[in-house]
């Protein structure tokens, strides 16, 4: 691994990111302004409902909207070189080798006419200058690594001749075969079913510990992060509504977006005494965001906040209760109390452990 | 893949069976009485039946598509009557096989027919196709890749117009200007291979074979440009993206391998459908191919020559069915290994 870290600030650095798509109906801020950082061998979390710009947030820390008539501006700050900075070619030879991405369904993110074996050799053939031989006994060794049985056999095979689970280790291999220093897997195990799932976050962590490797997921769950992640960054309408460390977040959430989201998680403990409560109303358009705070027209708590706030002004993220390394976005005056008071006896605390 | 390949002749071979026998019985219900046209104005019921039976119009129906199946595999004799066999074999035409019938009409066999104007219509059609596939996916593909740009728009705009213009226009407009008014090229008469070589017969066919590929080169700019659009959009191109391949290995070998595939099929499909003559632009051109056979047959109510070519021109295109279902599964695992 080249060592590009700079010994001060964090390996990962996302500077107030804004990616816009103007369209024939207007300008989509699909992120508006996101920060973000993180250490080696760190996890964050990006939680949040579809459509509320994790994707397109974390594409642009590939440079995946290069080419395409999104506007994008901030910094993103990766071991001490901002890839915004860097030229399309530059920015190509980092992809795969230093920032690899692992997408959501396999199936579709494979190409259906080449093997498996060939597609990830070609991860590795075209950042290495090795031969093609070298480069399939490397993906061997890989598919053997994330744990294919038969690896020998099955790297000629087919995308569809694989299941589900066997794709996604595979599209693992392909992501980690450069062995980059940033991980990036956009709901890596949406598409699988539960005990798939359970299994492929062990490999990634197993593989986190064994590179070193920071890992950004995203996920709608916030199972997964409990899991996962050292930090919890929830998404709103392209901008981040809370952020903190994790266990801090999910112990104490300080605004009504997250509390929502843990209403919704499934039980993840087996608690079936967990009651499931969605969140009522759909995410905003993100061609016309409300007025103020984006989630105020789903919002039931809206009416605890004097003057209209809610409506009229974009809470800023600050630091809550819980000190400076915990911020959210909200006007709400004591949020603690509430969540004490009014939600945390409605959902049972499957995930908190303690209050 | 063995396998596939056999379920897919046979599949074919049904449907060459019922197809013939489903255009049999679209002649046979047909208003018009070959007997009766084939007897000429002054016939006598006695007379109209020695016609039919000298042609073999008074068998029953199955008796008849018996008898053409048979010929075309081991020929046939028309009339086929033993007794004239002996008394007066000069009056007997025999029809080697393939036979797909006789033409009184035209004095000839049907296949003799055929093979006299089949070379005419394929050359156009080969010719044709070489332009419009060359043609129309290079341009769809530019178009696809330059996306929202003046070259875009500028061919979308372009094979709309043309497609718009019907081709009998075309032809007409290459022939009195490109060949009369300018004399650009000689005014085209088909010359075979054999008369005047490869440059000859190239050159003979130059108008009509771009006559024909106007309208399909448009189709295909467009339909090319949508899906090379579709499969750039494709979640496995923006993973050969994400592993930072170069843009022409994400273009070449990713995306337009996929989008390649349909217009394979489609193409297939659409040179099948040409080899049957393209009515038009021959007779624009005055070209001796299958297409104007088509329409002299259909003026003098030849119907053995019809439903020779009806069959043939099906057969064409049952092959290239199965033809491009074959190379779907050699281009696609997906279908080869299921
Ligand atoms: N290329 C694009 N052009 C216009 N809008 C886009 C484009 N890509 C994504 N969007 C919009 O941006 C929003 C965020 O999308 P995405 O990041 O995929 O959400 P998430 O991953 O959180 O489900 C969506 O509303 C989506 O429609
Ligand atoms: S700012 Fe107001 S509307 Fe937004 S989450 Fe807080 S209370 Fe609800
Ligand atoms: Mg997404």
């Amino acid at each position: 691994m080249t060592d590009m870290h700079s010994n001060d600030g964090p390996y990962l650095s996302v500077e107030d990111l804004v990616v816009h798509f103007p369209t024939a109906d207007g300008i989509v801020k699909a992120t508006d302004g996101l920060s973000f950082t993180l250490g080696r061998g760190k996890t964050i979390g990006v939680v949040g409902e579809s459509g509320s710009g994790k994707s397109v947030s974390s594409s642009a820390i590939l440079g995946l909207h290069r080419g395409s008539s999104a506007q994008v501006s901030g910094r993103i700050v990766l071991g001490g070189t901002d890839l915004l900075m860097l030229s399309d070619e530059e920015m190509r030879l980092r992809r795969g080798k230093e920032v690899s991405m692992i997408f959501q369904d396999p199936l579709s993110a494979m190409h259906p006419y080449y093997t498996v074996g060939n597609q990830i050799a070609e991860a590795y053939l075209v950042h290495n200058d090795v031969s093609k031989k070298a480069a399939r006994a490397r993906t061997l060794e890989m598919l053997e690594r994330v744990g294919i049985p038969q690896p020998d056999r099955r790297i000629d095979d087919y995308p569809h001749q694989f299941s589900g689970g066997m794709r996604q280790r595979a599209m693992i291999a392909m992501g980690l075969i450069n062995d980059p220093g940033l991980i990036i897997a956009d709901e890596p195990t949406t598409a699988l079913d539960v005990t798939v799932q359970a299994q492929i976050l062990d490999l990634l962590q197993d593989l986190q510990r064994e590179f070193n490797s920071a890992i950004i997921i995203i996920t709608h769950d916030l199972g997964v992060v409990a899991e996962m992640a050292d930090d919890v960054l929830v998404m709103y309408a392209g901008r981040a509504v809370e952020y903190g460390p994790t266990k801090d977040v999910l112990t104490h959430p300080q605004m009504p977006y997250t509390w929502g989201l843990l209403s919704s998680v499934p039980d993840v403990q087996g608690d079936t005494n967990a009651a499931l409560i969605p969140i009522p109303g759909n995410p905003p358009s993100l061609l016309n965001p409300p007025t103020g705070c984006a989630f105020h027209p789903r919002c039931v708590h809206r009416s605890k906040v004097p003057a209209d706030l809610c409506t009229t002004t974009l809470p800023e993220l600050l630091p809550g209760s819980q000190g400076p390394g915990h911020t959210k976005r909200c006007h709400l005056a004591d949020p603690d109390e509430l969540y004490r008071t009014e939600i945390l006896p409605e959902i049972m605390p499957d995930l908190i452990v303690e209050d | 893949m063995v396998a596939y390949i056999i379920r897919r002749l046979i599949a074919g071979v049904v449907l060459l069976v019922v197809m013939s026998i489903v255009t049999f019985a679209l002649f046979f219900a047909s208003p018009i009485d070959p007997a009766q046209f084939a007897c000429g104005k002054n016939c006598s019921p006695a007379m109209k039946a020695q016609t039919a039976a000298s042609m073999g119009y008074d068998d029953n129906f199955f008796a008849q598509w018996g008898k053409f199946a048979k010929g075309v595999f081991v020929g046939r004799d028309f009339p086929d009557d033993p007794k004239l066999k002996i008394t007066a074999p000069e009056t007997i035409a025999h029809c080697a096989a393939p036979c797909l019938g006789y033409s009184k009409e035209r004095t000839s066999t049907v296949t003799d027919l055929i093979k006299q104007t089949m070379p005419v219509s394929l050359s156009i059609a080969v010719v044709a196709f070489a332009f419009w596939i060359i043609g129309g996916v290079l341009l769809g593909v530019i178009a696809a890749l330059k996306r929202g740009t003046l070259i875009d728009r500028g061919l979308v705009g372009l094979s709309l117009v043309l497609y718009a213009f019907p081709t009998f226009f075309i032809g007409l407009l290459l022939l009195k200007f490109v060949a009369i008014q300018w004399n650009w090229v000689p005014v085209p008469e088909y010359t075979p291979i054999a008369e005047g070589g490869i440059t000859g017969w190239l050159s003979s066919l130059l108008l009509p074979a771009i006559t024909l590929a106007v309208f399909f080169m448009a189709g295909y700019v467009r339909m090319t440009r949508a899906f090379v659009l579709e499969s750039l959009s494709e979640d496995y191109v923006r993973t050969a993206r994400a592993k930072g391949l170069p843009k022409r290995t994400v273009t070449f070998k990713h995306a337009l391998r996929a989008a390649l595939t349909p217009i394979v099929t489609m193409a297939g499909l659409d040179f099948a459908g040409l080899m049957g003559g393209a009515i038009i632009t021959e007779s624009v051109f005055n070209y001796p191919g299958l297409g104007k056979l088509a329409v002299a047959a259909n003026t003098d109510f030849d119907l053995p020559t019809l439903v020779g070519l009806v069959i043939l021109l099906a057969s064409f295109v049952i092959i290239a069915n199965i033809i491009v279902d074959v190379l779907y599964a050699v281009i696609d695992p997906r279908v080869r290994l299921s």
